[in-house]
């Protein structure tokens, strides 16, 4: 499949930088994800897993270096790059007081969705949403809103999918239906980049692992069979929440 | 921390001071203001409506004018950080409110002295102080605005499209202000003041008065910025020491 | 275009929040009363009526209720995180401001109208005048632009309640002045002429100039 620039990785970044205050975040992240390919981030709490998702997601400026998003760049392209990407966060990013529909009809317009109407009842049907597809979100469970923010994320077909623990606060049939959703996406030539603290999920999705520690690469390798590089031992004193 | 590594084992705390030229300008701006307290109170003559309180305004008028620099200096510095990102720019911003913020309660300060014997009245709504006011009160949010801020780098970028705001309000607010005056005038009991009215010693000295304002008000800036600097510098120890 | 749509959308989402929830408009008309009522006790010491003080107490009290209406429209992104959801679109952070300037513009707008009547009733005000409508509207469209840009650097901070009146009410004189002046010319029924020379002007200013620095700048509000 052929986004952007030819050539050029799904995600990529280059040099990523990110301090608060008086702490690290990142000191220096390089990272490259490939079409087709689902890529796990393991890493203990406090690792920068989650800044370098904003950061990819364009929610969060580095301090130094840069990212792209299918040969895009973030700072010059953020319109381009964002169009294509799909973020999914700790929370759901909905809004509790519109219906599912009207959650994604919003987003619709923001994102530019052509033939929005048809759009969303194909994301809700995928999702098992369609039967409560006007519901108010707060009446929803946990589990259903989490769906709801995985629908909204992959409305407006990006082409990269960034996922920050997708499967907390899932039940196992719908970490299982996420698995094959990600399944497809890949297969479609599509990318995906989420963070999990399960080793069972990321051995099970992964094509790629990258493990973050104390903001920076501790290990990289693509994966064969259950073949999970061991995460070094990580020192407690290094988790800041 | 390159001063500390530039220092050589034979250099003394006193020769490396020395080489400092916020040194040099610490001298003379306590030369000027020495110089300059003799003439407030020596040379200058003694007002022959107001008496000797009218000498409180050799200091209110050059701090005032000093205050609104350093908020000129701060929306200037805020600009730039915003458009060059060099945290030099942030530190410059910061320093200029924190001065301008003290240069303004001193104005205020002095304004309220000087209104009681000569208007009657500890406050007044005049316009140049009313404006004084509010200006006090816009650079109090600027900087709590970095206390508040969750991060450095929110705190810069916040305080620093607020210093703008701030700035460009500050000429909206004196002619609100003034126009809203002139229908509601200041009760005055006492004589007025006629700013016109001064006599060439008088505003001589005036001048002088600003110059050594201005030198303690750029001393400072720049201790205060060379201050902001050494903060920074720790924080990049700490933030190295987080994982070492 | 896409701008204007997707300025339409945030403040249309906003607005259809607010009908379904009617918390805000609700808590802010019940507010409103509470700071005329308050102030009764504070001003009106003597027998008589509270009519000379009537224009201030309209504007503090709009000026507050304002507050509380511009801290829950940014709440309301706060609550589930959509905030980011906002940012990570392909939408431009002025199409972001504008939105939800127009949202709080709108709910403004309409707790003034309502509390107009109340309050004409309760502070014994003549009758009311299109000249104070536009008054009211471009005094309010000041209120929104200054207010919304500082809710949103406020809504980021655990202190919002206090930081929001705290950089909103210092700016914000010139408007109040404006308003009050030409609310009280308007009032006295006299000679009209201060307020198209003086203060709508000055009102029309203020708002153009924040408008176009607002929008501007308000990119660098979302730093993360």
């Amino acid at each position: 499949m052929s986004h952007g620039s030819s050539g050029s990785p799904a995600i990529s970044a280059a040099g990523l930088r990110k301090d608060y205050g008086d702490r690290s975040v990142l000191r220096g992240v390089d990272i490259s994800v490939p079409w087709g390919q689902t890529a796990v981030l393991f890493g203990p709490n406090g690792a920068g897993k989650t800044t370098l998702l904003r950061i990819l997601a364009g929610l969060s400026r580095p301090d130094a270096g840069d990212t792209h998003i299918a040969g895009f760049q973030m700072r010059r392209s953020g319109g381009r790059a964002r169009t294509l990407v799909g973020f999914v966060g700790h929370q759901t990013l909905l809004y509790s007081d519109l219906t599912c529909r009207e959650n994604l009809v919003f987003y619709a317009k923001l994102y530019g969705v052509e033939d929005s109407a048809h759009r969303i009842g194909r994301v809700l049907e995928r999702l098992n949403l369609a039967d409560r597809a006007d519901r108010r979100v707060r009446t929803l469970s946990h589990g259903m809103q989490k769906r709801l923010s995985l629908a909204r994320a992959i409305l407006h077909e990006p082409a990269v999918l960034l996922l920050d623990e997708p499967e907390s606060g899932l039940d196992a049939d719908s970490v299982a239906s996420l698995g094959h959703l990600l399944k497809d996406w890949s297969t479609s030539g599509k990318s995906a980049l989420l963070t999990t603290h399960s080793s069972e999920i990321g051995q099970a999705w992964a094509d790629r692992v990258f493990i973050l520690e104390r903001g920076r690469l501790a290990g990289e390798s693509p994966v064969h069979g259950n073949a999970l590089p061991t995460q070094s031992a990580s020192r407690p004193g290094a988790a800041h929440g | 921390m390159a001063a500390i590594a530039g220092r050589g084992p034979t250099d003394s705390p006193i020769r490396s001071s020395l080489r400092d030229p916020r040194f040099w300008l610490l001298v003379a701006t306590a030369a000027l203001t020495i110089i300059d307290g003799y003439l407030i109170f020596v040379v200058a003559p003694t007002d022959q409506v107001l008496g000797h309180i009218q000498r409180i305004f050799y200091i209110h008028v050059p701090i005032s004018i000093l205050s609104f620099l350093g908020f000129l200096v701060c929306a200037v510095a805020g600009i730039g950080y915003l458009i060059r990102r060099g945290e030099v720019w942030d530190r410059v911003a910061h320093a200029a409110a924190e001065v301008g913020v003290v240069f303004v309660t001193l104005a205020l300060v002095t304004g309220v002295i000087w209104a009681r014997p000569v208007w009657g009245v500890w406050w007044t709504w005049e316009p140049r102080l009313t404006t004084t006011l509010i200006l006090w009160l816009i650079y109090v949010a600027y900087l709590m605005i970095r206390h508040y801020a969750p991060t450095a780098q929110q705190g810069r970028a916040w305080s620093a499209v607020v210093g703008i705001i701030g700035f460009v309000d500050v000429p909206i607010v004196y002619y609100s202000v003034q126009w809203w005056r002139s229908i509601h005038p200041v009760q005055v009991i006492g004589p007025e003041a006629a700013d016109d009215a001064l006599e060439p010693i008088m505003a001589r000295i005036l001048v002088f008065s600003l110059v050594a304002a201005l030198a303690l008000f750029s001393y400072l800036l720049l201790e205060r910025v060379a201050l902001r600097g050494a903060e920074d510098a720790v924080s990049a120890i700490r933030r190295q020491g987080t994982y070492d | 275009m896409r701008l204007l749509s997707a300025t339409l959308a945030i403040a249309w989402k906003d607005v259809r929040l607010e009908i379904r929830s009617r918390d805000t408009v609700v808590s802010a008309l019940i507010f409103g009363l509470i700071v005329v009522v308050v102030f009764n006790f504070g001003l009106n010491r003597t027998p008589g009526s509270l009519a000379p003080a009537a224009p201030g107490l309209l504007w503090v009290a709009y000026g507050f209720v304002g507050v509380l209406a511009m801290n829950r429209a940014f709440a309301r992104e706060q609550e589930q995180g959509a905030l980011d959801g906002l940012l990570a679109a392909p939408v431009s952070r002025d199409a972001v401001f504008l939105g939800k300037m127009l949202g709080t513009l709108a709910f403004m707008l309409v707790i003034e109208g309502v509390l107009l009547p109340v309050f004409a009733v309760m502070l014994d005000l003549p009758a009311l005048s299109p000249t104070l409508g536009l008054i009211i509207l471009l005094a309010t469209i000041g209120f929104a632009t200054v207010g919304t840009f500082f809710a949103a650097i406020a809504a980021q901070t655990r202190s919002r309640e206090i930081l929001l009146p705290v950089l909103f009410f210092p700016v914000i004189v010139p408007v109040i002045i404006a308003a009050v002046e030409a609310t009280a010319l308007v009032l006295q029924g006299g000679p009209m002429q201060a307020v198209w020379t003086r203060w709508l002007p000055l009102l029309v200013v203020f708002d153009a100039l924040f408008l176009v620095i607002c929008p501007w700048i308000f990119g660098y509000v979302f730093e993360g």
